[in-house]
């Protein structure tokens, strides 16, 4: 069953009444539905802000995130190679609980959204006062307190998700390091376009593939400033689980120390806030033991050039007619960064 | 190319003055963003009409030493990708990365030279 637009009705005005349906259920009948209003524009995600307001009881400050009704976009976005590899609303509302569970700081998933004729698949989270946006958080004053923790909250965080037993899991796909790399480098070979800079890359990694560890968890995927909640006491939640895999959890740790969310602090590794010691640190303290730094390098130089072939493929997005966009335009020469990132780290 | 003014590179420069000075300040949200994501497009391009063809003789001479063969730039640099996913650039690894490097400091003069960071 697809859900359909009704042409009658603006997009707002029927996910209105999808949600004081829902909201009745879980609420009691008469739930009022206030202040509705879409987050994101992008094409791949809806994601919408709103208030539960039960007739007697407390307002609900809530977030849905869900499919896009707007087929189309969504099978632009499934043409995207990484596309295909994440996981659907249903698996990522449970893994918010599941890393909740464990002792990450996540906004609470309360219930879910089954897709129908009117709407397609979401789930429901808290909506929490904080900052999301890397910059902000990175300059304003009232993340100043914040940031000095950022990066032992980062690795506490990330060892409590790691731990989690994998036959807890729902299904999802899994690389291991040596097959991951091969993944990316496949990507890369469909555009054509020969890279010597990302190809002296692989092969660097290639060399040193018995650094990426042996251990295979639950990756966040996306683990990255920018993808986190901060409050001026520091990390309050890690959001957007739609990357999700399992895979070396030192992925994540390096990843988050990949230079473009560090939006010119380019000194604090991690982030643009803090030091890898310290994400080690808090990672150790989170019960995940004590990691490796080569490790943790390792993986910072795939994510870079990870990071390089994604701007690839949407600068390619764009060039091959899929989705006409100036800003994947422009992302696609962010790879000259990457590329530039990646080879003042090897050596 | 004509050598009428404006040359081409004079018109990127108009068409960039006139997003800056006359479509950013009248647009907001994401056609605000939009519009400075093609101010910074067209930048580069007129770094790279102004700069670029000095940049490709040098990356070309650069390949021409360490390959030791000739060809345009795109084939030289398919040559030299292929060596190096194939093993054949190992004994040449600090020549390679060197130019690689250099190669990279070009492309970011052009996409953002912002982002250029001292050799340590």
């Amino acid at each position: 069953m697809d859900a359909v637009q009704n042409p009658d009705l603006t997009a707002g005005e029927q996910l209105a009444a999808v949600l004081r349906d829902r909201m009745a259920v879980e609420y009691g009948p008469g739930t009022k539905v206030e202040d509705l209003v879409r987050l994101s524009g992008g094409a791949s995600r809806e994601t919408w802000s709103f208030d539960a307001v039960p007739p007697s009881g407390a307002r609900q400050p809530l977030i849905l995130k869900r499919d896009p009704m707007d087929r189309q976009a969504d099978k632009q976005f499934e043409g995207v190679p990484e596309g295909r590899l994440a996981v659907d609303r249903w698996t990522e509302g449970r893994l918010f609980q599941l890393a909740g569970g464990a002792g990450t700081p996540v906004p609470e998933v309360p219930f879910f959204l089954a897709r129908d004729e009117r709407t397609t698949e979401g789930f429901f989270t808290q909506r929490l006062e904080g900052e999301t946006l890397g910059r902000r958080i990175l300059r304003e004053d009232t993340y100043a307190g914040a940031r000095p923790k950022l990066a032992f909250q980062i690795g506490h965080a990330a060892a409590r998700f790691h731990g989690i037993d994998l036959d807890l899991l729902p299904p999802m796909r899994g690389l291991p390091a040596a097959e991951e790399l091969l993944h990316y480098r496949s990507i890369m070979d469909s555009f054509h376009q020969p890279h010597a800079g990302f190809e002296y890359g692989f092969r660097w990694l290639q060399e040193r593939l018995e650094q990426a560890g042996d251990r295979y968890t639950l990756n966040h995927g996306d683990f990255r400033n920018g993808n986190i909640l901060v409050n001026p006491d520091g990390l309050r939640g890690v959001l957007d689980w739609e990357s999700a895999h399992l895979g070396n959890p030192n992925s994540d740790l390096g990843w988050m120390c990949v230079r473009s969310w560090r939006y010119g602090y380019h000194d604090k590794v991690v982030g643009g806030f803090g030091d890898v010691s310290e994400m080690l640190d808090g990672y150790e303290a989170g019960g995940g033991g004590r990691l490796d730094p080569a490790e943790i390098y390792f993986w910072q130089v795939f994510g870079t050039l990870r990071w390089g072939i994604l701007c690839m493929i949407l600068g390619f997005t764009h060039i091959d007619g899929e989705q006409r966009s100036i800003e994947y335009a422009a992302i696609g020469r962010r790879a000259a960064e990457t590329e530039y990132d990646l080879l003042q780290l090897l050596n | 190319m004509p050598t009428d003014r404006p040359t081409a590179a004079e018109l990127v420069e108009a068409v960039r003055e006139f997003l800056t000075d006359h479509v950013a300040p009248n647009v907001e949200g994401q056609l605000a963003f939009h519009t400075r994501v093609a101010v910074n497009a067209l930048a580069i391009v007129e770094r790279t009409m102004a700069q670029g063809g000095a940049m490709d003789d040098a990356e070309l001479a650069r390949l021409r030493e360490l390959l030791g063969q000739d060809g345009d730039l795109g084939e030289m640099n398919g040559a030299l990708a292929r060596a190096i996913r194939s093993g054949a650039m190992d004994n040449d690894r600090a020549a390679v990365l060197e130019h690689l490097r250099l190669t990279a400091e070009d492309k970011i003069a052009l996409a953002n030279p912002r982002y250029l960071t001292p050799r340590g």
